[in-house]
């Protein structure tokens, strides 16, 4: 079967398929970005995005991405290791404490802020629900999504990093 | 300065937005082994004999070890040596581990765990403190003698006296529940053995120091040869001390049995099972008060279930007994407190450390006798809070720091606009639906060790030839961004860029061993250390530069990456470097910070139980529905004094963090238990508060250098997570007109008109 992740395709056994999704990322690929902290999809760890969608992989199979656009955390950055402003938000506003969350929330606002980029504070707020964080209160997180929001609304912003086309962009 | 151009810098961050950042589970080794451990359902029981041999013959397994197994000590404690790395004479809890399969893949270990039999005769349990500390009680540790862990008593003035000058006196029973710390990242571990013969041990864990004493005792090596090696870590709140200690101790002696690097990587229902808890707290409180408003005496008795192990029971509730009373003065106080051993999940060190039990209690105490009283329980505190000068109710003179109980009650005062938006609570009365409340709670906190223990700790800062920093301390990074903390401080005080500064990876071999990173210790005393290192350095800097500058050494002034003369000349960092290798002087230092003298008397309570405190008050709006008695936070405000922000935008975190942790202990976390077996193992059943459930909160900073902190930094980690349980029962009480003693609060729908006397006080 045929997969696309962070802009790559490969092509893998069908027999992979009914492998646990989130141990083909991490153990196969070494893209250990997608954490496993519940094992149960109740907690957003393990969150990457598939077609732009969320999704919890720790309950996924290979299978299920299979055909699909796969973007996980490493596939936010840059290749000159230029930070996605949403990643650069976070940095900036102290979004991150222990960053075990990190990767599934910063998917997780970046799919919605692809949707939509005028959101509210409060809708932001709801959006980050199913991302469990035990250290921030989620207020800084929520400040740095708030801050990025500014550049999905350009007109002109390539912010989806599969086109890996975004320029470093300075502060608001 | 670099305080300010580097807001929120941390040296960690970048690599954690881009997940390139490698936690325990994340890391790899050739040929890997995985482990599992074995449970039993008992919940007190003793054993008769484990049998491995099925497992053992299991697809893909290594081998399974035991208590046998242990060639040093299977017993390892921080205080009473009852942790065992495997159970061997009896199981007295449900978490208790008798076994670990060792196998090939993770998934065959767990499988073969399965197959591991264990035959048993179970005992009967005692899950209730109470009856554990009856005569004739089942005994959890029978060569203990009896239940009880540990006492601690305060003795102060004349209590008859005390509650004879009382008009009024107040009497209630307050209960709070066992919580989880819930850090994202479960327990996991991986030694790898290594050619020298040394044990290497990755880890989550936040003191490296305690879990090398853990796993050299359990292999029964000198602490030479095991190197604990920092890794970054998804979360601790004082939970991954002992139980995280105990992992890493099983990997290690499967990696030295075996010869291969073992992993293993907790699933969280075993991380729920196993892991201690903070401490379920019954406490039966009396206060005197006088007409004027004034608290006369105090009597308490404090109940603290320690669960099947002693962890740090007697720590835990040694905090409780000093911080009885809250941030009053009291001249009449008689507490008795009593750590208890039951069959229940263990109680153990989590972020408030005996203080978010008590202030639930005398936070609702001081709002129930202002209101008996007739004032307003501001007006109440004023009259009774700590004061420059003031001696607490262990004899404790607080003169050596700024006290600024008054400071940060009226900044969250003002901030919130609290006296107006107290006048519209609704107490039990409203049009609509929703009953509106606010309320605050307030505390002091002693920051670090205290008497606890001996508390010093080390930073070595070493300048490389090239005037490049290497920085390395004895606290752990834990995720609150101590690294970047510890070298942003190291950065201001030798007057250089932060970019300049490595701050090494972790590791116990080469700091000095500088105690744990708990008790909101860090910043004080690792940016303690770090600040006499660069003060030393510094000295030694300025001797070599002295002459260039002509200026004597003392005079000569560190910033902008230079040493500058008093007339202006100046000579950059980089070459006084050059000039210090060239004269033979390695510009190397290990600076330390001893904490000043505390005292404490065990039979009367008195001492001087920490050097310093900190000051903090937190307010929170809400409504109740009517109908559903569903509580909707509004918003809360906070105000600590911390002494000195090293890096302001993870000191805010540090108050969101621990405002949000004390939200969910006051409405809705909760381990649940069913006849000792714990029934919420996973994120869905024990439930953490998400962002939907907080409101927009306001982050305070009060600034009052310490000038016994060598950086004038204080503590925040613990203060910000010690009062929102009580300002929400406040709150509640606002709206509803009725008192929840009891934790977590659960509302029943309010009655539509509920006459004065069902109020429950």
């Amino acid at each position: 079967m045929k997969l696309h992740i962070n802009g790559c395709d490969m092509e893998v056994d069908d027999a992979m398929g009914e492998r646990k999704l989130i141990n083909f990322l991490r153990d196969d690929l070494d893209l250990t970005g997608a954490k496993n902290a519940c094992d149960i999809g109740a907690c957003g760890a393990c969150t990457i995005l598939v077609d732009d969608a969320p999704s919890k992989i720790c309950i996924k199979r290979v299978k299920d991405i299979a055909g699909h656009r796969v973007l996980t955390i490493e596939g936010m950055a840059a290749p000159d290791g230029t930070l996605h402003p949403l990643q650069q938000a976070f940095v900036e506003l102290g979004a991150v404490q222990c960053g075990f969350c990190t990767p599934g929330m910063i998917l997780v606002a970046h799919a919605f802020l692809l949707r939509e980029p005028n959101a509210s504070r409060e809708q932001i707020r709801k959006a980050i629900n199913g991302n469990l964080c035990r250290c921030t209160g989620y207020q800084q997180i929520i400040d740095a999504i708030e801050r990025a929001a500014v550049h999905y609304r350009r007109p002109q912003a390539k912010l989806n990093p599969v086109d890996q086309a975004y320029a470093p962009i300075s502060q608001p | 300065m670099n305080t300010a151009s580097n807001k929120g810098w941390r040296n960690d961050a970048n690599a954690k937005v881009t997940g390139r950042t490698k936690y325990t589970d994340d890391l790899k080794f050739a040929r890997l082994l995985h482990a599992a451990p074995v449970y039993t359902d008992h919940v007190h029981a003793r054993i008769i004999r484990i049998s491995t041999e099925d497992a053992a013959k299991a697809q893909g397994v290594i081998r399974v070890l035991t208590a046998r197994d242990v060639p040093g000590s299977n017993s390892f404690g921080q205080i009473i040596k009852d942790y065992r790395i495997f159970a061997d004479d009896k199981i007295r809890f449900n978490g208790d581990v008798v076994a670990m399969v060792v196998a090939e893949t993770r998934d065959l270990a767990i499988r073969a765990a399965a197959l591991v039999r264990v035959e048993a005769e179970a005992l009967p349990a005692v899950l209730d403190p109470e009856e554990a500390l009856k005569p004739g009680s089942v005994l959890v540790h029978e060569g203990h003698g009896s239940n009880l862990v540990n006492t601690h008593r305060i003795r102060r003035g004349d209590i008859g006296r005390g509650f004879g000058q009382a008009d009024f006196i107040l009497e209630h029973e307050f209960r709070t529940q066992s919580i989880e710390h819930a850090y994202m990242e479960p327990e996991v571990a991986v030694s790898v053995p290594r050619q020298d013969g040394v044990i290497e041990v990755y880890g989550s864990m936040q003191h490296p120091f305690s879990t090398r004493r853990f796993v050299a005792a359990c292999l029964g090596t000198p602490l030479s040869a095991v190197e604990v090696v920092g890794t970054p870590m998804g979360g601790g709140f004082g939970g991954k001390d002992d139980t995280a200690a105990i992992v890493c101790a099983r990997t290690a002696l499967a990696a030295s049995l075996l010869g291969r690097p073992v992993k293993l990587m907790y699933r969280r229902d075993w991380s729920i099972r196993e892991s201690y808890k903070r401490h379920p707290y019954r406490v039966s409180y009396k206060m005197g008060v006088t007409r004027g408003g004034l608290i006369t005496a105090v009597q308490c008795r404090i109940l603290a279930d320690g669960g099947a192990y002693c962890s740090v029971t007697p720590w835990v509730t040694w905090r409780s007994t000093v911080q009885c009373c809250g941030p009053y003065v009291v001249e009449n106080v008689h507490c008795d407190t009593f750590g208890v051993y039951t069959n229940n999940v263990v109680g153990g060190a989590m972020r408030g450390f005996g203080s978010p039990q008590m202030n639930f209690v005398v936070e609702q105490m001081v709002e129930i006798a202002a209101a008996k009283v007739g004032i307003s329980g501001v007006e109440f505190r004023r009259r009774n809070m700590v004061r420059q000068g003031s001696v607490t109710i262990t004899g404790q003179k607080l003169d050596t720091h700024k006290v600024a109980m008054g400071e940060v009650l009226d900044a969250v005062l003002k901030e919130t606009s609290y006296e107006q938006k107290l006048a519209r609570c609704s107490h039990g009365h409203a049009e609509g639906d929703e009953l509106y409340g606010i309320g605050l709670a307030m505390s002091y906190r002693g920051v670090s060790l205290g008497a606890e223990g001996v508390d010093f700790c080390a930073a070595v800062i070493n300048v490389q030839p090239d005037g490049s920093v290497l920085l390395e301390v004895g606290v752990h990074e834990n995720g609150q961004g101590a690294e970047s903390a510890m070298s942003l401080l190291a950065a201001e005080e030798l007057g250089i860029s932060v970019d300049r500064i490595r701050y090494r990876r972790a590791s116990t071999s080469t700091v000095p061993d500088s105690g744990t990173t708990v008790a909101s210790r860090g910043t004080i005393m690792g940016g303690g250390a770090v600040t006499v290192a660069a003060r030393e350095l510094k000295q030694e800097m300025a001797k070599v530069a002295s002459e260039r500058l002509q200026c004597p050494a003392a005079a000569v002034r560190f910033e902008k990456d230079a040493l500058f003369g008093q007339d202006g000349r100046s000579i950059s960092f980089d070459e006084t470097i050059r000039l210090m290798f060239q004269a033979q002087r390695f510009p190397y230092v290990c600076g330390v910070f001893k904490a000043p003298r505390t005292s404490w008397d065990e039979h009367t309570g008195k001492g001087d139980a920490y050097f310093t405190w900190v000051y903090g008050c937190q307010a929170v709006e809400l409504t109740v529905n009517k109908k559903t008695g569903k509580v909707r936070l509004l918003g809360a405000t906070a105000a600590h004094d911390v002494g000195r922000a090293v890096n302001p935008e993870m000191v805010r975190g540090q108050f969101f963090g621990g405002m949000a942790m004390a939200a969910g202990y006051a409405l809705h976390e909760e381990v649940r238990s069913k006849d000792g077996r714990i029934t919420t193992l996973n994120l869905n059943t024990y439930r953490i508060p998400r962002s939907s459930d907080l409101p927009e909160m306001t982050a305070i900073i009060v600034e009052n250098p310490d000038p016994q902190s060598p950086s004038g930094a204080k503590a925040l980690g613990e203060p910000t997570t010690e009062i929102l349980a009580p300002a929400i029962a406040n709150a509640v009480f606002h709206a509803t007109g009725r008192r929840e003693l009891v934790l977590p609060i659960k509302l029943t729908p309010v009655p539509e008109e509920f006459p004065e006397e069902e109020c429950r006080l």
